[in-house]
């Protein structure tokens, strides 16, 4: 740990958003603007002072950077230990950013209990940047553990139809995956005291750890489990569709966009580099979940006829995706599907927000509700259009890079499951066009859209930061992909000894002789 | 040449500025000298660098340029051990890729000029939307042709596939016009599907996508003759997505349906350009090709099956457009089928010829639809040649260079393949010259009952009328408001930037061929001689006897004398004659003999009248079966995926209830009220843990968060 920070940035970014939290709650309920103007300031606060990650972050350097260290159990070995990689750096970037829009985005969207709503969206805020940043399991847990309270009330509360129930089903669903999580984690820790004999929650610890395979395999499942259910993997993705459809807007942009990397994080952070030759075992299983994942949620996303739930199962289908890169166990794959869980928070972010504004203006989800809006809306649409493209893959914008890779990472390690997961790409396309088919093209034939306004300054300010990405990562990724490299070389020299650096660097060199 | 990367871009500036500024606050006017300045600056760069590498040695006619790195190296495994996934932001200047810009910005270019006269009707709005996509895919289209290697061609290959998805729809309160733009997309999604499987399994194979290097290690390798191998199976692939963009069989159903589109954008993208990127895109991997024989029969069977199938459809259609479009598919056909017999450059020829003869007659149908006030039934013209002389001639002109008649342009291309696959395969060229007759035919017929005869459309307000009742005219000019045009005088003769673009049209239609004269006719067959560096391996790279091999073309014509050659010419005019006569007599003569025929034939008739009836079959399988799997699979989700859920939470709910009257009557009062409930919950939490957890400390943050909850949900 070379690198520890004089300056203290990521306790900065982490209690930015608590600390607003806590103001707000001496802030009288009443004066609504004044909550909103604190949150939304707090918010693009908590964004400026995540961007030295992005500035500061050396791709070159060394493997944990910003790395904090306090004591913090000392019984049992829990440290208050905070650090990045480029991965978990994009990710805090990712939450930061979706963060200020999901606030931004809530102005006029909510008028009742103001304060508590701005408060659970900053101490969400907290919970996700804590998971990704936390280098101690015990802290990660924590984290973990508390973002879904603060989303439990955004759905509950200040959701739509069958809030309470799909609320509910949240909490219980992610809670279940988590507690035997837990117990996986825990597993680690004794183990990891039987060998050493040191009690440490410490993650690079356990990376470093030798597990015995049957353990190994017990633990898979354990981890496996408390993630699959947040990505969500099929089966267990009902929970989604339903939280997400009666979730508020930013609710629904957050869990879209950051949530659900937490189950793909936990993936790339724990079961790759702790558990190799369990996840080795278990590429079946978890490849044939997730090529089922990708055809399954687009043919279901086909036919639904509420435009929120359409865009809830086309994330399944995309994290399916994500997935299946990852699991080809390449480097490319796995570049490939952080690079994906980069776009997807864009794409399906913004697809959210998308649905948000009109469900504002006309309080309905009903495809069928609509149609024709180009004519009324025509910035709408064009924003519309670039996120649909950007959805579905067409070059020159971001999820063309992510699928690109996925598919060539996945390809090398075997033909048929690239050719089946890239049916996807065809269904993908298909439930997209004819969305935007419906709700776009054609006449307005319902006389309650003719005067649907436009969208409004602050709206539009909402996508030009996701626009502006979409085609960053689309035409030039490099500056990303840079970053990926050495968290990618990191995980693949623990998975798979193919790619272990001096047996590339020996291809390599071989292939520039023989040229 | 270093600037070629410029080419491209330009109309994507100009596409950039219509979009952002145009459709609020430009003109017409102002929008269309955007557009126009940008293809013509790209046209006038393009021939600046075609003269450039027409200045260099033969052998040495090629020029890469690396604008930026795109997806820098990444460590992939390969056939060959290790490698690395890379790819740039490369472009290449060579002889098929200088005459597709060539093309593509000089028609390109003429079919902006025709548009700002034609979409004139639009509103300013409309007008520089329009004119965005039209910058926008002469960019992509550009990019698709310049492109060093295989994904930025997929990106081209792409980009023109959205802008065709948008101009499809451009009426977008059409729904004939956005279901024709979805169609087009997601049927090309079908063939992209093979594309980038074909694309993966190059860069596993020789570990890069580079055009150049790809083609090198190919040429290095056995020809797969006896079996079907590795580059086989690339090359299936890659022809997979070349028939969805290049429509052909089983994936031509798009084509037809894209004449919902405005028909400017039918002559540059479904006519002239973007279909052709699938023979493009076969040519540029002629290497490849020439390596799997097995597949090369494939491409030549399809193609010429294509042609045949789309032909016999055009003979019975009556939209004026239509029949262009199933002809665009058959002449298509006869690209693929010379590709598969291993002429490449004449494949490459009837590409160029193509694209000026069938431009031409789409843009000379979009003269005749203005004209008959948006009438594209052919039923309902008839006579227009006395209206417009102009679009009549220069469409005579096409039909004759389509037709194959000597000395237009499409004589010599057709020949060329004709050629090509009477050496090769003589049942190939018994369908093609089969083809040919019905292509004739159809196109005859197109122009008797188009401009021949007596006019059978609706009669019209003279002019004086119009002119005479001011308040009259106003009325009917604010119910014709959409099209622009006012009250419709009749047909007339189209304004001067439309006819212009045809006769420009017309003089390429006569003399674009005259670049491939073959040496039978005393030629030398240029074009082929200067595109064959694009398609064989330069000498020194060559290893072994593997590479310029099976590469017909140039080298061919001296097996057969060229008597035989002149031979089989004069027979191909006599059948382009017979379908001519056919149709003279059938539609202009007899009339009473097409009925009598009609009778005669009447299960034929229905079926190339319904077009075999494909369209619904795909229907009734493809479309339906994945519609009912999509709501068959959301019941499946909902009862059973969800179903089980929902299910085990009811059972934590019973057993807990049930532990609840275990603890009320059999442990015996000794527990109150608020006892009870206090187990109730901890008994269903624990359920809900199933048993596993006994961490005090969550216990508790269970319990003060629902105590919150009760608080904020009830309170």
């Amino acid at each position: 740990m070379s690198n520890v920070a004089e300056f203290p940035l990521l306790s900065l970014i982490l209690f930015t958003p608590l600390a607003g939290a806590i103001v707000l709650l001496f802030v009288n309920h009443q004066s609504t603007d004044k909550i909103r103007w604190i949150a939304n300031i707090v918010a693009g606060i908590g964004f400026l002072v995540s961007l030295p990650l992005w500035f500061w972050y050396e791709p070159r350097g060394t493997q944990w950077q910003f790395v904090e260290r306090l004591s913090w159990i000392p019984s049992i070995g829990a440290d208050y230990f905070l650090g990045v990689d480029g991965f978990s750096a994009l990710l805090v970037l990712l939450a930061t950013m979706m963060g200020s829009i999901a606030i931004l985005s809530s102005w006029t969207a909510i008028t009742e209990r103001v304060k508590e709503y701005y408060v659970f969206l900053l101490l969400l805020q907290t919970g996700m940047i804590g998971a990704f940043v936390a280098l101690d399991a015990l802290l990660f847990f924590l984290f973990w553990e508390v973002m879904l309270v603060p989303m439990y009330f955004l759905i509950g509360i200040w959701g739509s139809d069958r809030r309470l129930y799909s609320a509910i089903k949240f909490f219980l669903y992610t809670l279940v995956g988590s507690v035997v999580m837990l117990l996986g984690l825990l597993a680690i820790y004794f183990e990891h005291q039987a060998i050493t004999g040191i009690y440490s929650f410490d993650i690079t610890r356990f990376h470093g750890l030798d597990l015995p395979v049957d353990l190994q395999w017990w633990v898979f499942l354990a981890l496996f489990l408390g993630f699959a259910v947040k990505v969500p993997m099929f089966p267990f993705h009902t929970w989604l569709p339903d939280a997400h459809t009666d979730a508020p807007t930013a609710g629904s942009v957050i869990l879209a966009a950051v949530l659900l990397k937490m189950g793909t994080y936990g993936f790339i952070r724990f079961s790759l580099p702790i558990l190799p030759e369990a996840t080795a075992t278990f590429v079946p299983m978890v490849v044939t979940l997730s090529i089922i994942g990708i055809i399954y949620g687009a043919l279901v996303a086909l036919a639904q006829r509420d435009w929120k739930r359409l865009v809830a199962y086309s994330s399944v289908s995309h994290m399916g995706l994500v997935m299946l890169g990852m699991f080809a166990l390449t480097p490319v794959g796995i570049t490939g599907s952080i690079v994906q869980q980069l776009n997807h928070g864009i794409s399906t972010g913004a697809l959210f927000l998308i649905v948000g504004i009109v469900y504002e203006r006309r309080h309905t989800r009903e495809i069928a509700e609509y149609g024709g809006l180009s004519k009324v809306m025509p910035v709408y649409a064009v924003i519309f259009l670039i996120m649909t493209l950007s959805s579905i893959g067409l070059p020159t914008l971001n999820g063309f890079i992510g699928e690109i890779l996925i598919l060539q990472g996945v390809f090398v390690v075997n033909k048929m499951w690239a050719a089946v997961a890239a049916t996807g790409i065809v269904l993908g396309a298909a439930y997209m066009l004819w969305l935007y088919q419906r709700t776009m093209f054609g006449n307005i034939e319902n006389p309650k859209n003719k005067s649907l306004p436009d969208l409004n300054a602050r709206e539009v300010a909402t996508f030009v930061p996701l626009i502006v990405l979409a085609f960053w990562i689309g035409l030039y990724p490099a500056p990303f992909l840079n970053r990926l490299e050495s968290s990618v070389t990191y995980v693949m020299s623990h998975v798979n000894s193919t790619y272990a650096p001096q047996n590339v660097e020996a291809a390599v060199d071989m292939q520039v002789r023989g040229q | 040449m270093e600037i070629i990367w410029l080419i491209p871009l330009l109309p994507g500036i100009g596409a950039a500025v219509t979009g952002l500024f145009g459709i609020r606050f430009f003109s017409k006017a102002q929008t269309a000298f955007v557009a126009c300045t940008s293809m013509a600056l790209a046209a006038l760069l393009s021939i600046y660098a075609f003269v450039q590498l027409l200045a260099l040695p033969a052998e040495a006619r090629v020029y890469f340029v690396v604008v930026a790195p795109w997806i820098p190296a990444i460590p992939l495994e390969t056939a060959g051990g290790i490698g690395e996934f890379a790819v740039d932001w490369g472009f290449r200047l060579d002889p098929l890729s200088g005459m597709m810009i060539l093309i593509v910005s000089g028609i390109g270019l003429l079919i902006h000029l025709y548009s700002t006269s034609y979409m004139h009707g639009e509103s300013s709005g409309g007008y520089a939307r329009f004119f965005c996509y039209l910058n926008l895919f002469c960019s992509f289209m550009l990019t698709l042709v310049l492109g060093s290697n295989f994904l930025v061609m997929f990106v081209g290959w792409e980009g023109v596939g959205l802008c065709s998805y948008l101009l499809i729809g451009f009426w977008y309160h059409k729904q004939s016009a956005t279901d024709a733009g979805k169609k087009a997309f997601l049927v090309n999604r079908i063939g992209d599907w093979g594309f980038v499987l074909g694309i993966f399994l190059v860069f596993f194979t020789f570990g890069t996508i580079d055009f150049e290097e790809v083609m090198v290690s190919a040429a290095a390798m056995p020809i797969e003759a006896a079996g079907f191998g590795v580059i086989s199976l690339i090359c299936l692939l890659l022809f997979i997505g070349a028939t969805g963009k290049s429509a052909q069989i089983p994936l031509y159903v798009w084509l037809p349906d894209a004449m919902e589109g405005p028909t400017p954008v039918s002559a540059l993208i479904h006519a002239a350009t973007m279909v052709t990127a699938g023979v493009y895109m076969v040519c540029r991997s002629a290497t490849l090709f020439t390596h799997a024989p097995m597949v090369m029969t494939g491409v030549a069977i399809i193609g010429a099956l294509t042609a045949l199938m789309a032909a016999s459809i055009g003979l019975l259609q009556t939209d004026i457009k239509r029949v262009l479009a199933y002809s665009t598919v058959s002449q298509l056909g006869y690209m693929f089928l010379a590709t598969g017999v291993g002429a490449f450059g004449a494949a490459a020829f009837h590409l160029m010829t193509h694209a000026f003869f069938k431009a031409l007659l789409f843009l000379g149908s979009g003269s005749v639809i203005h004209a008959m006030d948006e009438e594209q039934d052919m039923r309902a013209m008839g006579g227009l040649k006395l209206y417009m002389p102009v679009t009549f001639v220069t469409m005579l002109v096409g039909t004759l260079a389509i037709a194959g008649i000597p000395p237009f342009a499409g004589f010599f291309s057709k020949d060329e393949i004709l050629f090509q696959t009477f050496l090769h395969n003589r049942a190939l060229w018994v369908i093609a010259v089969l083809t040919a007759g019905m292509t004739s035919f159809y196109m005859f017929r197109l122009m008797a009952m188009t401009f021949y005869g007596k006019y059978r459309g609706p009669a019209w307000k003279s002019a004086a009328v119009g002119h005479d009742g001011a308040d009259h005219h106003g009325a009917d000019a604010g119910e014709d408001a959409d099209d622009g045009h006012g009250t419709w005088h009749g047909p007339h003769e189209s304004p001067a930037p439309m006819t212009g673009t045809l006769m420009a049209l017309a003089i390429g239609a006569i003399v674009a061929g005259f670049v491939g004269i073959p040496a039978a006719l005393g030629g030398s067959n240029a074009i082929e001689h200067f595109l064959e560096p694009s398609f064989v391996v330069s000498a020194d790279h060559d290893v072994g006897e593997a590479s310029g091999v099976a590469l017909a073309g140039a080298g061919g014509e001296h097996e057969v004398s060229h008597g035989m050659e002149l031979g089989l010419m004069i027979l191909s005019i006599f059948v382009a004659l017979g379908g001519l006569a056919l149709a003279h007599r059938l539609y202009l003569k007899q009339p009473e003999l097409a009925g009598a025929w009609k009778a005669r034939w009447a299960g034929v008739h229905q079926l190339l009248f319904n077009k075999y009836y494909v369209d619904e079959m795909y229907q009734s399988t493809v479309v339906r079966g994945t519609m009912s799997g999509g709501r068959g699979l959301w019941r499946f989700d909902r009862r059973v995926v969800d179903g089980a859920v929902n299910g085990s939470s009811w059972l934590t709910l019973v057993s807990s209830w049930c532990s609840g009257l275990f603890d009320r009557y059999v442990v015996d009062g000794a527990v109150n009220l608020v006892g009870w409930s206090v187990s109730e919950s901890s008994f269903s939490l624990r359920r809900i843990q199933t048993g596993l957890i006994q961490n005090y400390a969550l216990t508790m943050l269970i319990g003060v968060f629902v105590f919150v909850s009760l608080y904020l949900l009830v309170g």
